[in-house]
């Protein structure tokens, strides 16, 4: 069983290919790259490297977001096309989750953190439970001040993963003091091949056609005309 | 027997998900539009986010059906065409990632096609292009004049410099209250009057073939903003009118003076806004009296649709033109040849 995965949810660039539950190859960038350029070329060289024909693959696993909008849906548009063109089943995974992963052998609560600015974070709480990631929280956009109180009230070690973290190091260290654990340079990558796994726990495939990102965020001009509308009532 | 080509085109520029097979580059096999018009509606216009966000959610949808109507398999295919720019570059992108995927799965060429060219070969789709040839293009985000020698052989001779006659159409549409997307509303409400305001029209210099309609468009704010100040009511329809026979005037005469001058031995007319019936009206009748052929395709063909992008991939397809994986979204693509 040949499964691809591919993550462009944010900053960072994965492509994996696992077959037979061993990793084949996977090539993580955390260099800003432009998605567009670059998804589908690494997709393409990983296949290439692998030595697998494209209708060789047996099942696509994509980082579903949140994250960043353009990106996650330059791996969706991939992931979704390359299903249906080849039919082949497809299943999208949180982006948080698959970088919770990272933390998989950390006992306490995991905390995936991706930058939402203005002091918004998108992130969720996962504890690890037998292979799989339970939620705790489950994966949103919110204030990071909503974020540490939650865990400062959940009153266990917690694990922040993500290369995002570093920009809210000192506030979270501020709130949370010694509750918490910062993951190093090698578990801040998201890895496609987490993607793969969590995705081989899924019971279902998605419905290829109608499978879009989990923004977990309306546009702003969505929210302007519910503003609008509220308004007016 | 010569074997068919055929190639796939698919168009995510703006607020049209399309996918078509086209035969040959001359005959539509299948051609599929879903339109976000409702939705944007809610919005007044196109909003960016949006229509990246429904585009995704329609591509692969538009592109089976575009294949089953087709009756035909991806192994049928010769090549992948995908609109490349200009146009908003979220929607490009998903279009172009879509493409790209189907392009590698099904091993095929993929080719980058600039839209404005797509708008041109619509026209190759309902009658052979002879050169050396005039296209106008107008639509939401152009307005160009473009002599063609051969196929694939751009010359742009003229451009606005501020609006393109689509967006001045869509600015009086507001200014008139009329619901987006106000441009076909201002060409109906301007057919059935039968009077109308008199507003200036732009010439520029006098061997210019630039256009610019910001001008034309502040004409209409300022006569509705003096005829409300002395307590009166602008008539809609006559507002229309005049605004309408200002912009049509314009391309008219500009479109008939290059026609002359290049010697062209037949005028098309591409874009949104020539599906607009009084410029339609008005170029037809210009052309009959100088007995040069003018062609201009149906709505449906000139409106935004795959169908064009795949005739324009065709011929780049013919003379050997290929993209390849690291094809990027470009907003502000210019239009080049790729025959000189
Ligand atoms: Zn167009």
């Amino acid at each position: 069983m040949i499964w691809l995965g591919i993550d462009t949810a944010n900053s960072p660039l994965s492509v994996a290919i696992v077959k037979d539950d061993v990793l084949l190859i996977e090539e993580s960038s955390m260099m800003k790259v432009n998605h567009s350029l670059r998804a589908m070329p690494a997709v393409e060289e990983a296949c290439r490297k692998a030595s697998i024909m494209p209708y060789e693959i047996d099942a696509i696993a994509v980082s579903e977001g949140p994250g960043s909008y353009t990106g996650v849906r330059i791996g969706v548009t991939i992931a979704k096309t390359l299903a249906w063109t080849l039919d082949k089943p497809l299943y999208g995974v949180s982006s948080l989750k698959s970088l919770a992963m990272n933390g998989q052998f950390f006992y306490g609560l995991i905390c995936p953190l991706i930058d939402a600015r203005r002091s918004n974070v998108y992130s969720a709480v996962y504890r690890a439970t037998s292979g799989d990631l339970a939620a705790v929280m489950e994966d949103q956009h919110c204030a990071l001040e909503e974020l540490l109180e939650k865990l400062k009230k959940l009153a266990e070690p917690v694990l922040f993963v993500g290369e995002d973290v570093k920009l809210h190091e000192s506030v979270i260290r501020e709130n949370l003091g010694d509750q918490v654990l910062f993951a190093s340079f090698a578990m801040n990558v998201p890895r496609a091949s987490s993607a793969i796994a969590l995705a081989q726990l899924a019971e279902q495939a998605e419905k290829v056609h109608t499978f879009t990102p989990q923004y977990k965020r309306i546009t702003e001009a969505e929210a302007n005309l519910v503003k609008k509308e509220s308004a007016h009532e | 027997m010569n074997k068919d080509h055929y190639i796939l085109g698919i168009e995510t520029s703006c607020d049209e998900t399309a996918a078509s097979v086209v035969k040959n580059g001359t005959e539509i096999v299948s051609s599929i539009v879903s339109s976000q018009i409702q939705q944007q509606k809610l919005f007044g216009g196109v909003v960016p986010e949006i229509a990246s966000r429904l585009h995704v959610e329609q591509i692969t949808l538009v592109i089976e059906e575009a294949l089953r109507e087709a009756k035909l398999l991806p192994s049928d295919l010769e090549a992948v065409a995908v609109t490349e720019g200009p146009g908003l570059v979220g929607a490009l992108l998903i279009g172009i990632n879509a493409a790209k995927a189907f392009a590698f799965a099904n091993q095929l060429p993929l080719i980058g096609v600039h839209h404005i060219a797509g708008h041109v070969y619509a026209n190759q789709l309902i009658h052979e292009m002879e050169f050396p040839l005039l296209a106008l293009i107008v639509s939401g985000g152009h307005t160009e004049l473009v002599v063609m020698k051969s196929h694939g052989c751009f010359e742009l001779i003229g451009e606005t410099r501020d609006d393109a006659a689509g967006e001045a159409y869509d600015k009086v549409a507001r200014v008139l209250g009329l619901p987006y997307p106000g441009g076909p509303q201002v060409d109906r409400l301007a057919l059935a009057s039968e009077q109308s305001v008199d507003f200036p029209r732009a010439w520029l210099e006098a061997d210019s073939y630039d256009f610019s309609f910001s001008g034309l468009k502040s004409s209409v704010i300022n006569y509705k903003h003096n005829v409300e100040q002395k307590g009166g009511h602008i008539v809609p329809e006559h507002v229309a009118a005049g605004f309408q026979q200002s912009v049509v005037d314009v391309l008219t005469v500009k479109t008939v003076r290059a026609a002359k001058q290049y010697a062209v031995k037949q005028v098309i007319a591409a874009g949104g806004v020539a599906a607009n019936q009084g410029l339609r009206n008005s170029l037809t009748a210009a052309f009959e009296k100088e007995d040069i052929p003018f062609y201009v395709p149906p709505i449906s063909l000139c409106t935004d649709n795959a169908a064009m992008i795949a005739a324009a991939g065709y011929e780049m397809w013919k003379s050997g033109v290929r993209g390849d994986s690291t094809m990027n979204g470009r907003p502000g693509m210019q239009l080049r040849s790729w025959n000189e």
